[in-house]
């Protein structure tokens, strides 16, 4: 027999690229720090397995291990950054192999590390804030009973999403995609008894599972298509792939980042995990988690230049989210809610800049570092307040807290700067870089980004008169006061970053011509004058201001929210009804399949194999009565069977 | 002479085997009518192999009486074992293993 036509037709498959690293430096060959930069993730997920299998042993030193790591992590950042800055262009992107991981045939992935300039940006971040955020957390948590846990899970967190951003490869990714999905679920329903936090944690868990679903589905398209799923590998093949091909992997990324991210149409999970403690929310917001989904995309950026219609849709979710995010943070009581519809729409702006190609990549990540910096600032300090307020969340029972909270106060000024738009803030050089962007690339995502803009002043400026302005309406039990020092320090080196993070990557950090290499940049050409466009956009934000104090500030506001509102507030309280429409489209047609599908196994399946086995059982009992014992009988039988098969056998020679 | 006699020999010491099985009680009858039936079989391979005119029937009837022996030797412990524990070797007695 010929043995090679048992073989599998490997030819139909694509050819294994050869090895295509072109670019990219071997750790060991840059030297200095970089064959160490696997610490970055070791460190702080040492720091999870002590607190976590160390137990309550830990409970009296683990917050400060906890703290420790992260930081060690960061400093090691800051080697790397400084190693890197000194290093020639060609020479950034640098490779850390370190064992093959998973082989099977052509399936070859390499637990590797990959570090250039744009996952040294998502490092320093994650490890900055990051570290930021552990230390508040040690003044927040500290009368929290199972404080050491919380600790393990950040840690976790954090370990989690800088493997995401460190490997070289989708699959690796994946494996830090999981682990920040675990994390946040682990972190959301941390306070588990609270029914309301544990659904919470459930729901964001079951979205981010929907969308986790594109990036398996599109690591196993890229599998088929380029037979590697390597990064360079990738991106080397993909001006070869077929357009439907790209398309495809496009979309299911795309799902990938959107359910990460909470972005239209899977964004429902935000709202609710503000039931986890607030530098949990923080962390999720500014650092970790939500970015993540925006990385995705720009790392994906040789796919998504050459998938024209993956590119739209990324842009039409980045202008429906930034929109109905910013609407649904007008309308919210809930200070942290408020502030998670803003996440969702500075998140959009983002998707924005990337659905813009390589005119839009770069604002990307800008906007990405400005909204970690200003958004942790706004998070720790809505923390401080309802650390003071006795965890009271609607800003219905706040008012005139600047009395009370000063360093608090301030520190939200600053993040409301930072945000808002004001020059010369960080949102300022960064928005006005995605608006500029969009307008000259696509006026429609421009004009909705300044009319975003509007309303992202509007609310913050409810936020902070409701929060810190006006009169008191504290609940008589209330008994506000300036949070401890290892809560406020960090909320002011984060308001730092949230005034002059802008000024410093525009003037000192030039953060166009450092992700260049990396994500590419085009530059663009505004239909109408530069400083005509910033007027106008300021105009905008000075609008949405004024608006919001004349509401919030100057006229009192009631303690019960007004009943008498237009269907457009109503809608935005519920959130732009997005639990009704999951509900009515998802989960009801869901339980029906499922109850069906009960139904259907009851009776067809598990009635077919009851029905099989009590027949044969039956025809058992009849054949049992053969079973006499006697030695003759059976001898009889034999003899019987033996003549039998004669007389067939003359039959058969005769006939 | 017509080696169809020894065909219709080795038939009849068959039957009288089978019948001396499947009629007699005393297991030690049973077991020489077992062997007059494997003895028959041997006949009949002896006598095919005398008429087509090759080995191959005795070489296998060699095989049978092997086997043969050997399988008396491991019946008759068994009758041996049985009389000992039920002082009978009456082959109708051990229906333990029914039920």
């Amino acid at each position: 027999m010929n043995l090679t036509s048992l073989q599998l037709p490997l030819s139909e498959l694509p050819e294994e690229p050869v090895e295509a690293l072109t670019g990219t430096l071997p750790a060991e060959a840059a030297g200095g720090y970089f064959p160490y930069m696997w610490l970055l993730v070791a460190l702080p997920a040492f720091g999870a397995l002590v607190l976590l299998v160390g137990g309550k042993r830990t409970n009296a030193w683990g917050h400060l291990l906890a703290c420790l790591l992260p930081i060690g992590s960061f400093v090691l950042a800051c080697l790397l950054l400084a190693q890197m800055m000194g290093a020639p262009v060609e020479d950034r992107l640098v490779t850390l192999e370190m064992w093959d991981w998973t082989f099977a045939g052509m399936f070859d992935v390499p637990f590797a590390l990959r570090l250039d300039q744009l996952s040294m940006v998502f490092v320093m971040l994650i490890s900055g804030v990051g570290s930021l955020i552990h230390i508040y957390s040690i003044g927040y948590m500290a009368e929290d009973p199972d404080r050491r846990k919380f600790f393990a899970y950040l840690n976790l967190f954090v370990a989690a999403m800088l493997l995401l951003v460190l490997a070289n490869n989708y699959l690796l990714l994946y494996v830090g995609w999981e682990g920040v999905g675990l994390a946040s679920y682990l972190l959301i329903g941390f306070w588990q008894y609270k029914s309301s936090a544990a659904v919470a944690a459930k729901k964001a868990f079951v979205m981010n599972r929907v969308g986790d679903v594109g990036l398996s589905v599109a690591v196993m398209l890229m599998f088929v298509t380029f037979g590697t799923v390597t990064f360079e590998q990738v991106f080397a093949a993909a001006p070869e792939a077929g357009d439907t091909a790209l398309n495809l992997i496009g979309l299911a990324l795309l799902l990938a980042a959107v359910g990460k991210s909470a972005q239209f149409p899977l964004q429902a999970w935000l709202l609710d995990a503000m039931e986890g403690p607030t530098p949990v929310s923080a962390l999720i917001h500014a650092a970790t988690m939500v970015t993540a989904g925006v990385y995705l995309i720009v790392r994906s950026n040789a796919i998504f230049d050459l998938a024209s219609i993956a590119v739209t849709a990324v842009l039409a979710v980045g202008i429906i989210t930034m929109v109905a995010g910013a609407v649904i943070a007008c309308a919210k009581d809930e200070i942290k809610k408020s502030l998670a519809g803003s996440t969702m729409s500075q998140i959009g702006y983002m998707f924005v800049a990337a659905g813009l190609g390589p005119a839009g990549y770069v604002f990307a990540i800008f906007h990405l570092l400005m909204h970690g910096m200003f958004k942790a600032d706004l998070f720790l300090s809505a923390g401080s307040v309802m650390h003071g307020m006795k965890d009271e969340k609607n800003m219905r029972f706040y008012g005139a807290l600047r009395k009370v909270m000063l360093v608090t106060t301030i520190a939200f000024i600053c993040g409301f700067l930072g945000i808002s738009g004001l020059p010369p803030f960080d949102s300022f050089f960064s928005k006005d870089d995605i608006i500029k962007a969009a307008l000259g690339t696509n006026w429609f995502a421009g004009v909705a980004a300044i009319a975003a803009a509007g309303l992202t002043a509007f609310y913050m400026t409810r936020m902070l008169s409701m929060t810190f302005f006006g009169d008191k309406r504290w609940k008589e039990e209330a008994d506000p006061h300036e949070s401890p020092s290892v809560m406020t320090v960090p909320m002011l080196l984060l308001s730092v970053g949230a005034l002059f993070g802008g000024l410093f990557f525009v003037y000192v950090g030039d953060i166009v011509g450092w992700l260049d290499p990396i994500t590419g940049y085009q530059p663009f050409v505004l239909p109408i004058n530069d400083t005509v466009l910033e007027i106008v956009t300021l105009v905008v934000v000075l609008t949405g201001i004024t608006l919001a104090w004349r509401q919030y500030a100057s006229r009192p506001v009631p303690q019960q929210p007004p009943q008498q509102v237009s269907v457009f507030t109503t809608a935005a309280r519920n959130s732009l009804y997005d639990d009704a429409f999951n509900e009515a489209v998802f989960m009801r047609p869901g339980q029906y399949l499922t109850r069906w599908l009960v139904w259907f196994d009851n009776q067809v399946v598990d009635g077919a194999v009851r029905g099989i086995a009590s027949k044969v059982s039956g025809a058992g009992e009849q054949v049992k009565r053969l079973q006499t014992g006697f030695a003759r009988s059976y001898a009889l039988l034999m003899v019987g069977g033996a003549v039998l098969i004669g007389v067939v056998f003359v039959v058969a020679r005769w006939l | 002479m017509d080696p169809g006699n020894y065909i219709i020999l080795s038939s009849i010491l068959f039957c009288i085997g089978a019948l001396g099985v499947l009629l007699r009680r005393n297991a030690i009858v049973v077991f020489m009518s077992v062997e007059l039936m494997l003895n028959a079989a041997n006949l009949a391979f002896v006598t095919f192999a005398r008429m087509h005119g090759n080995l191959e029937g005795q070489a296998i009837a060699f095989f049978v009486m092997i086997v043969a022996a050997a399988e008396v030797v491991v019946g008759l412990a068994i009758i041996m074992t049985i009389f000992r524990t039920r002082r009978s070797v009456s082959i109708d007695e051990p229906h333990l293993l029914r039920n």
